[in-house]
C-alpha cells in the first residue's frame, strides 16, 4: 500500500516547495533551485527525453500518415492533425473555434466551474464521512452497508434520475460529477484512517490526550497524505463523469462541444476538445498533487530521503 | 472450507453479530425514507414498491434480458481486449527502459482523455456501432490495467533478481519466472477496477450512441442496460430506470466479484495474508 | 574491575532534583496472578498464564523471554490497551485493571515507548515532545515549547528541533521519543523492545543514553527485550519468562552499581550474571523454536 502510495504522490520535486515554509532559509532557496538546474541538466543528458520525442514522432507521424497521406479506408474520414493544429491555431478558424474565439474559453471555463464544485462539494461531504466511517465503528457498522449498496451503480447511470430529480440543467451535471468524487473521496479517506499505525493511537492516548483531541490530532493529519491520493483519483473521476454528463444533457462546456460538433460534422473541432480536455485535466490532477505535497511538507520530505523505519 | 457445515455456520454467525443488524436496520430505514419522500411527493423518483412490481414484470421480458447480453458482450470483450493488449504493454515498459521511454510520455498524455469523449471518433472510425461502444469500453479499461501492471512491476524487490541473476538465471528466466508471478496480484486489482470502468463506460456509450444496430433488433427495451435506462426516460417509464440502475449495479459487482474471486485462485500465495 | 561514573550532567537545579530523586518512591508495580487467555476459555490461545512478580519503584526492572510468548500482552495490560482474563495489577496503592475492571485506562503516568517507534510524522521534533501537556491543558503552548526545547537540549539533540521525524535517523527517533515521555514526569516508562530494529552499534549507544537518562529522573523502567545481555547491561533487576504462556521462571537481581557504561560489559560481575541467567533463557529459547512461535 505504501508503495503504490508514493506511487501515486508522483515524483516529489523537493525544489517546488514554496519558499515560504518556515523552515526555509534563503541559502536553502538558492541550493534548491541550484538542485532543479542540476536535475533539469542530468535529465537532458539522459536518453529520457529524446526516446520522449520518438514516441511522440511515432505518434503523430502514424497519424498524419494514415489519414492525410495514406488515407487508408477508416482514418481517412478522420480529421489529420493538420487539419486539427492548423484550425485549432488559426486566427480564422473555419469552423468557428480556436485559441483565438473567446468560445472556446467560454467551454473551459463551464466544464472547469462545473469541476471544481463539485469536487469541492464532493470533500465537503466525503471525506468527513470518510474519516468517521473509519473512526467510528458502530457508525459504519450503520452507514456502510447502504453506501455500499448505492455504489455499484455507475455514477453514469444516474443521469436520467439526475435530471428527473433536479431542475435545470447545471445541477444535473454537476451531481454527477459530484458523485463519482463523493464515492472515490470517501473510500480513500475510511481506507486512509484505517491504514493509520495502531502505535500512534495508543502513543497520543498513553500521552494524556482524549478521543476528541486523538482525532484531531492523529487521525486526521495520518489520514491525509491517503485523502490526497483520493482526491487525485476523484479530479480524474470527475472529468470522467462531467464529459459523459456534459454529452448527454446541458449546454457550453468540453463534453458538449465535443458531441455538437461531432453532430455538426466540424472534426477538428472536435479533436480540439478531446485534447483540451486531456490538457485540463491533467494540470488539475496536477494542481492537486502539488498542493499535496505544500500542505504536507513532512511527507515531501520523508518520502525525498526513503527513510529508514 | 467450502462445505455446506462452514457456510450455514457462518451464516448463523452473521444472524447473531451485531454488525448485520445495524447494517440492515439502516438498510430498511433507507427504504422506507425512500418510499415515502416518492409517496409524499417530495421527491420524484419513483418509490420503491413501484420499482418491485416492474422488475417482476420485466425479468419476464426477453428483451430485458437481450439488454443484458448485449451490454455484457461489450463489456467483455471490450475487457479482454484491454487485457490481451494492456499486460503486454505494461511489461514491456516495466522491462525495457527504452520501450518505457518512448510508450509511456504517449500514454500519459493520452489517459486524461475521458474514454466518453472518444465516442463520436469512435462512431465516425468504426465501421459498426458495437465496435465503437467496445472500444470505448476498452479504453477505460486499458489506462487501468497498463498502470496497475506497471506499478506492480515496479514494486518488486530488487532482491529477488538479486537472488535469481547468482543463481544463474537468464533475462527470460527472471522474466517468465520473477516478474510475471509477482505482478499478477497488480494485474488482478488492475483487472478488477477496471472491469468497474468498463461497465460506468459503457452505459454511457450506450445513452449517448443510441444502443447501435443490434439494439435496434431488440426494441425499445434491448439495446443494452445504458440503452434501456435512457429509453425508459425518453419514453416516460421512470420505474423503469430505477430498474435499469439497479440492473448495471448488480451486473458490475457481479463482474468485479467474480475476477477477484479468480484472482485468489490465480495467487494461492497470498492466501494467508 | 573498576569502571568510570557516567559524565554528570549540570542540570540548573541538581539539588532539587536530588532530592526529587531521593523521594522517588513512586512507580512501583504489582503484578499477581494475572492471566490472559486470547479468545475462548476451552479454544483460545493463553498468553499470560498465573504471572506475578513485583516492579519496583525506581528501578530498571527488565523481562527477558523469546518472541510471541506474551510479555508485550504484559506490557499492554499496564499500559491499558488489552484487558486481562484474571489477576491483578496495581500501580502503587491504586488497581490498574483486576476483577470488575479488567482493563486500565491508558494514562500520562505510564508511558510507553513502541517498538517502531511513534513519533507523529506529521508535527516536528519539538511539537512531538510539547504533545503530552498541551494536550492535557497542563502547560500553555509557549510554555509547553520552551520546556521541550530545553529537554531536548538537554539530550544533546536541539539541532534536531524543527526537523520531521522522517528526516532523522532510527536512533535519534527513540530518543526524542524517550524525551517526550518524560516531559510528562510519568511514574513509570514501558518500553516494548525499543533497540530491537537497530544495529548493535546504535544500540550501545542507545543503551547509554537511557542509562544517563535514568540517572537523571529515576523513573520507573520496565523494559521488555529478548536481548539478555541488553538485559543485564541495563537492568536492576531481569525477570527470564518462560514461552507462552509466559511466567517468569527466573528472576535476578543485577547488583553491578549505576551509573554504568560499556566498561561493565567486559567486567568479570557481568560475565557472571550472563553465566547464570544464558542456560535458562536457552532453554526456552529451544522451546519456543519448536513451538513454531511466529514473528508478530
Amino acid at each position: 500500500m505504501k508503495d503504490l502510495q508514493s506511487a501515486f504522490a508522483g515524483d516529489v520535486n523537493v525544489g517546488l516547495a514554496p519558499a515560504s515554509s518556515p523552515a526555509v532559509s534563503a541559502t536553502e532557496r538558492a541550493g534548491r533551485l541550484e538542485s532543479i538546474g542540476f536535475r533539469l541538466a542530468q535529465w537532458l543528458r539522459s536518453p529520457r527525453p529524446y526516446l520522449m520525442l520518438v514516441g511522440f514522432a511515432l505518434f503523430l507521424g502514424f497519424w498524419y500518415l494514415t489519414v492525410e497521406v495514406w488515407k487508408l479506408p477508416r482514418f481517412s474520414q478522420m480529421p489529420g492533425p493538420t487539419a486539427v493544429i492548423t484550425e485549432w491555431l488559426s486566427p480564422d478558424p473555419t469552423y468557428g473555434l480556436s485559441i483565438y474565439s473567446p468560445e472556446y474559453y467560454e467551454h473551459i471555463w463551464v466544464s472547469w466551474r462545473r469541476v471544481s464544485i463539485a469536487l469541492l462539494l464532493a470533500t465537503a461531504t466525503g471525506v468527513p464521512l470518510g474519516l468517521f466511517l473509519g473512526w467510528s465503528q458502530r457508525f459504519k457498522d450503520y452507514v456502510f452497508p447502504v453506501f455500499e449498496l448505492l455504489r455499484p451503480i455507475p455514477p453514469l447511470a444516474w443521469v436520467p434520475l439526475a435530471i428527473i430529480m433536479f431542475a435545470g440543467s447545471e445541477t444535473p451535471i454537476v451531481f454527477l460529477t459530484f458523485l463519482a468524487s463523493f464515492y472515490a473521496t470517501t473510500l480513500n479517506t475510511m481506507l486512509g484512517v484505517e491504514s493509520i499505525d495502531v502505535s500512534f493511537v495508543r502513543a497520543a492516548y498513553c500521552l494524556g490526550a482524549k478521543r476528541r483531541q486523538v482525532f484531531w490530532h492523529v487521525i486526521v493529519p495520518g489520514a491525509m497524505p491517503f485523502i490526497f491520493t483520493g482526491l487525485q483519483i476523484s479530479v480524474g473521476v470527475a472529468w470522467f463523469s462531467l464529459v459523459a454528463g456534459e454529452m448527454v444533457s446541458g449546454q457550453y462546456g468540453l463534453g458538449y462541444l465535443i458531441n455538437t460538433s461531432y453532430t455538426m460534422v466540424q472534426y477538428p473541432t472536435m479533436v480540439i476538445g478531446m485534447i483540451t480536455l486531456g490538457i485540463v485535466g491533467y494540470l488539475t490532477s496536477a494542481g492537486v498533487r502539488m498542493l499535496g505535497n505544500y500542505l504536507m511538507q513532512w511527507r515531501a520530505r520523508e518520502l525525498a530521503i526513503g527513510a529508514e523505519k | 472450507m467450502a462445505t455446506i457445515g462452514a457456510f450455514t455456520q457462518r451464516a448463523a454467525q452473521l444472524l447473531v453479530s451485531v454488525k448485520f443488524w445495524r447494517g440492515t436496520i439502516a438498510v430498511v430505514a433507507f427504504i422506507l425514507v425512500w418510499e415515502i419522500a416518492s409517496r409524499t411527493g417530495l421527491s420524484q423518483v419513483p418509490a420503491p414498491s413501484g420499482v418491485v412490481f416492474t422488475f417482476n414484470d420485466l425479468m419476464r421480458d426477453p428483451s430485458y434480458w437481450f439488454s443484458w447480453y448485449l451490454s455484457v458482450r461489450r463489456v467483455f470483450l471490450g475487457f479482454l481486449a484491454a487485457m490481451l493488449l494492456g499486460i503486454p504493454l505494461g511489461l514491456g515498459m516495466a522491462v525495457s527502459r527504452t520501450f518505457s521511454g518512448i510508450v509511456f510520455p504517449v500514454f500519459e498524455v493520452l489517459r486524461p482523455i475521458p474514454p466518453l469523449a472518444w465516442v463520436p471518433a469512435a462512431i465516425i472510425f468504426w465501421p459498426t456501432q458495437e465496435l465503437s461502444i467496445m472500444f470505448v469500453t476498452f479504453l477505460g479499461a486499458f489506462y487501468t490495467v497498463v498502470i496497475n501492471v506497471i506499478g506492480g512491476a515496479q514494486t518488486i524487490d530488487v532482491r529477488y533478481y538479486q537472488a535469481a541473476r547468482s543463481m544463474g538465471s537468464s533475462g527470460w528466466d527472471i522474466f517468465r519466472r520473477i516478474i510475471l508471478p509477482a505482478t499478477i496480484p497488480s494485474i488482478v486489482v488492475g483487472a478488477t477496477v477496471g472491469i468497474g470502468i468498463a461497465w460506468a463506460v459503457v452505459v454511457a456509450a450506450e445513452m449517448i450512441s443510441g444502443g447501435g444496430s443490434a439494439g435496434s433488433m431488440g426494441g425499445a427495451k434491448g439495446g443494452g442496460l445504458g440503452f434501456f435506462i435512457w429509453n425508459s426516460y425518453v419514453g416516460g417509464s421512470y420505474t423503469q430506470i430505477v430498474v435499469g440502475m439497479i440492473s448495471i449495479g448488480i451486473a458490475g459487482y457481479i463482474s468485479s466479484a467474480l475476477l477477484r474471486k479468480l484472482g485468489e485462485l490465480v495467487t494461492p500465495w497470498l492466501r494467508d495474508q | 574491575m573498576n569502571y568510570e561514573p557516567a559524565r554528570s550532567r549540570g542540570s540548573p537545579d541538581v539539588a532539587a532534583n536530588a532530592l526529587m530523586q531521593q523521594e522517588r518512591r513512586t512507580g512501583a508495580i504489582r503484578i499477581a496472578n494475572v492471566l490472559k487467555i486470547y479468545g475462548s476459555e476451552a479454544a483460545g490461545v493463553r498468553a499470560v498464564d498465573d504471572c506475578t512478580f513485583d516492579v519496583p519503584a525506581g528501578k530498571i526492572t527488565v523481562v527477558v523471554g523469546p518472541s510471541g510468548c506474551g510479555k508485550t500482552t504484559l506490557l499492554n495490560a499496564i499500559a491499558g490497551f488489552h484487558s486481562i482474563s484474571s489477576g491483578t495489577i496495581h500501580l502503587d496503592d491504586s488497581l490498574l485493571c483486576g476483577p470488575g475492571r479488567l482493563k486500565a485506562d491508558p494514562g500520562p503516568d505510564r508511558i510507553v515507548v513502541f517498538q517502531n517507534g511513534s513519533l507523529f510524522p506529521w508535527k516536528t521534533i519539538v511539537e512531538n515532545v510539547a504533545f503530552g501537556p498541551i494536550v492535557q491543558g497542563r502547560l500553555t503552548r509557549k510554555t509547553a515549547i520552551e520546556k521541550a526545547r530545553f529537554m531536548l537540549a538537554e539530550s544533546g539533540l536541539h539541532n534536531l528541533e524543527s526537523n520531521y521525524p522522517g528526516e532523522i535517523s532510527s536512533g535519534m527517533r527513540r530518543r526524542v521519543e524517550i524525551a517526550r515521555a518524560l516531559m510528562n514526569d510519568p511514574k513509570v516508562l514501558l518500553l516494548d523492545e525499543p533497540y530491537r530494529a537497530l544495529d548493535s552499534l546504535t544500540k550501545s549507544v542507545m543503551h547509554e543514553a537511557l542509562l544517563e537518562t535514568f540517572d537523571r529522573n529515576q523513573v520507573t523502567i520496565f523494559f521488555i527485550t529478548h536481548d539478555l545481555e541488553e538485559a543485564i547491561f541495563l537492568g536492576h533487576r531481569v525477570v527470564i519468562m518462560t514461552t507462552r504462556p509466559c511466567r517468569p521462571k527466573k528472576i535476578v537481581s543485577v547488583d553491578i552499581p549505576h551509573p554504568r557504561d560499556y566498561s561493565v560489559l567486559t567486567a568479570k560481575r557481568f560475565r557472571e550474571y550472563l553465566d547464570e541467567t544464558v542456560e535458562a533463557v536457552h532453554q526456552e529459547a529451544l522451546k519456543a523454536f519448536d513451538a513454531g512461535e511466529r514473528e508478530r
